[in-house]
């Protein structure tokens, strides 16, 4: 079996499952956050329980519309909280606490390798960076979980996506990600699975790996996973105290397709308009001009991220018309990049930093965007609507591409404009 | 046995479109969520589903967010039951826990046009293009499945089996 079907197996209690077949699977972990946790909830109350299943099991985190930016979202909070309270909910991160839900999943220790992880929110699948089966889930399965601690889920088949080669520089995970859903296209992993392997996979970091399997969801996936090794193991033991066991691939373990490839020479990536799988070369795009940059999000809000960016944007201005948009995806990476004169240098350029949040990702607040506007963004989804008006265009791509286009004012690669500037 | 004229949409049609997250906070409830449904796609479309329409569409119908408010949308704005070559998997499971069908019918969206009525048993993935005087084979959906959508939804199902 391969680890997605080895944690299936064990999440269901049973010795061995195949792709097809459809399992009761015991949840290690559910986590909910500020938008999706009021219907959840309010779903839960009509099942009749009183009681959750798990107080220990369920983490809260308040990330999409935070600090509450209108009366309505303080509602639905406050609702929330009144819930964590009655419920005795420990793994409850307000407003100063936490930041976007999946990053503060792994940094708070509640994802471990060979864990069954659900969640309310479609991104739920960053965790299988971990070595974690993650998936993400809506408020009734929600509900469900909450009541019984487990939900039936269907066995995946797998593809496995094997990399190798080096990045050049400025080229990132992000990159790769888009051009895997670029070659898979918005349905290719319909159903299915996606692991994570190969040589390039090995030496990419934590960060880098999640921002692969968080857009897993992005071609339509169940789960992203990366088998776990000494780098995943490192970050996980610092972080919890719970006892795990680690899953791996059998060895020969057969899957569904196997796609080859090889990053030695691929240049940064885009995603144009209004779809993810409208993936080509940022060097192929022709000239677009821009309005707005945005570097944050579950994809591409880490410390990782943000430090590349710096590196492009020291000693440069944001080009003027262009509002360039920082959010840190966490309380500590904000604090880590203050400590490392990070947020100095967006400030300097003439960037704002906001609080950790979902901000404009979703088109939730925090620099949405008009009719005719056109950002370039470092998130997951460039839908019709989906960072504010229907009208608008959203194009996404790499920290390092958002960081030089803010500088340029039109869509650059970042290969190509520091290679001008020698 | 379920009855509509077909709205027909094509691939990938997201939950971003089905119902924009600007409306998500400001409501949970139904009705409200229903005049929104499909708005960037579709204007009309809360009004032309009204009174019930079976929605046609192609590959992996609902992708994107695992907002559940977007079944919700379509369900209460009239839709009967959505009838997709493929769906995305979280759209997929929050429409049966709520009670809203949904089947997958390969190549549907080549042999049904816009406004043709269709008849569609569910229990055997029957579609019946009476437009066209046409039958269609649908994936039937399994068992456990068609008991959660017979309780009407997933919690009233866990209503029963918790009792």
């Amino acid at each position: 079996m391969n680890i997605t079907e080895k944690i299936l197996a064990k999440a269901s209690g049973k010795k061995e499952v195949s792709p097809g077949e459809i399992v009761n699977a015991k949840v290690d972990m559910i986590m909910v956050n500020d938008l999706t946790g009021p219907l959840s909830v309010k779903t839960f109350r009509k099942i009749g329980v009183k009681k959750v299943w798990d107080n220990k099991k369920i983490v809260v985190d308040f990330d999409h519309l935070v600090p509450a930016n209108s009366e309505r979202a303080a509602e639905l909070q406050r609702f929330m909280r009144e819930f964590v309270k009655e419920q005795n909910i420990d793994h409850f991160y307000d407003i100063g606490r936490g930041g976007v839900c999946h990053q503060v999943m792994p940094e708070k220790g509640h994802v471990r390798p060979g864990e069954l992880i659900v969640g309310a929110d479609s991104h739920t699948c960053t965790y299988g960076a971990f070595g974690a089966f993650a998936t993400g889930i809506g408020a009734t399965d929600t509900a469900g979980v909450f009541a019984t601690g487990a939900l039936w889920l269907k066995v995946p088949s797998v593809i496995k996506v094997n990399v190798e080669g080096q990045f050049q520089s400025h080229v990132t995970a992000k990159d790769l990600i888009l051009k895997i859903i670029g070659e898979l296209k918005a349905d290719g992993a319909i159903y299915k699975g996606l692991e994570f392997a190969g040589p390039t996979v090995r030496n990419m970091s934590i960060d880098g790996r999640m921002t692969m399997c968080n857009m897993a969801i992005e071609a339509s996936a169940k789960n992203g996973i990366v088998e776990p090794d000494e780098i995943t193991l490192n970050y996980v033991k610092e972080r919890t105290n719970k006892s795990f066991q680690i899953v791996k691939n059998d060895p020969d373990v057969e899957y569904e397709k196997i796609l080859d490839l090889d990053v030695t020479n691929m240049g940064s990536q885009v995603a144009s308009p209004h779809s993810v799988d409208n993936v080509k070369p940022v060097s192929e795009l022709g000239e677009v001009s821009i309005n707005q940059a945005f570097l944050g999000s579950c994809t591409n809000g880490r410390i990782e991220d943000l430090r590349l960016a710096c590196g492009l944007l020291k000693g440069k201005k944001v080009k003027d018309g262009v509002r360039m948009i920082v959010v840190p995806a966490s309380q500590e990476i904000y604090l880590q990049a203050l400590r490392e004169g990070l947020l100095e240098i967006f400030l300097k350029a003439g960037a704002i930093v906001g609080n950790p949040t979902c901000g404009p990702c979703l088109g939730g607040h925090l620099g949405l965007l008009a009719s005719g506007e056109v950002c370039v963004s470092a998130s997951n989804r460039n839908f019709v609507g989906r960072m504010g008006s229907p009208k608008a265009y959203v194009y996404l791509a790499s920290p390092a591409t958002v960081a030089v286009s803010a500088v340029t004012g039109k869509i650059t690669d970042p290969g190509q404009w520091r290679h001008n500037r020698r | 046995m379920i009855s509509g004229k077909a709205m027909k949409y094509g691939n990938n049609v997201n939950t971003d479109v089905i119902i924009p997250a600007k409306y998500l906070v400001l409501t949970l409830d139904p009705v409200e969520l229903a005049k929104h449904a499909m708005e960037s796609l579709d204007p009309l479309f809360s009004k032309k589903a009204q009174g019930g329409a079976i929605i046609v569409a192609g590959r992996n119908f609902g992708c994107g967010s695992s907002r559940e408010e977007a079944p919700v949308a379509l369900k209460h704005a009239g839709t009967k039951c959505v009838l997709a070559e493929s769906f995305a998997r979280i759209f997929y499971r929050n429409a049966i826990n709520i009670g809203l069908p949904v089947l997958e019918c390969p190549r549907i969206s080549s042999k049904v046009e816009e406004g043709d009525e269709l008849t569609v048993n569910l229990e055997a993935g029957v579609i019946e293009n009476r437009s066209k005087n046409s039958t269609l084979q649908a994936t039937r959906l399994p068992q456990f499945i068609m008991e959660i959508l017979g309780d009407g939804g997933l919690i009233e199902h866990l209503r029963k089996q918790l009792k």
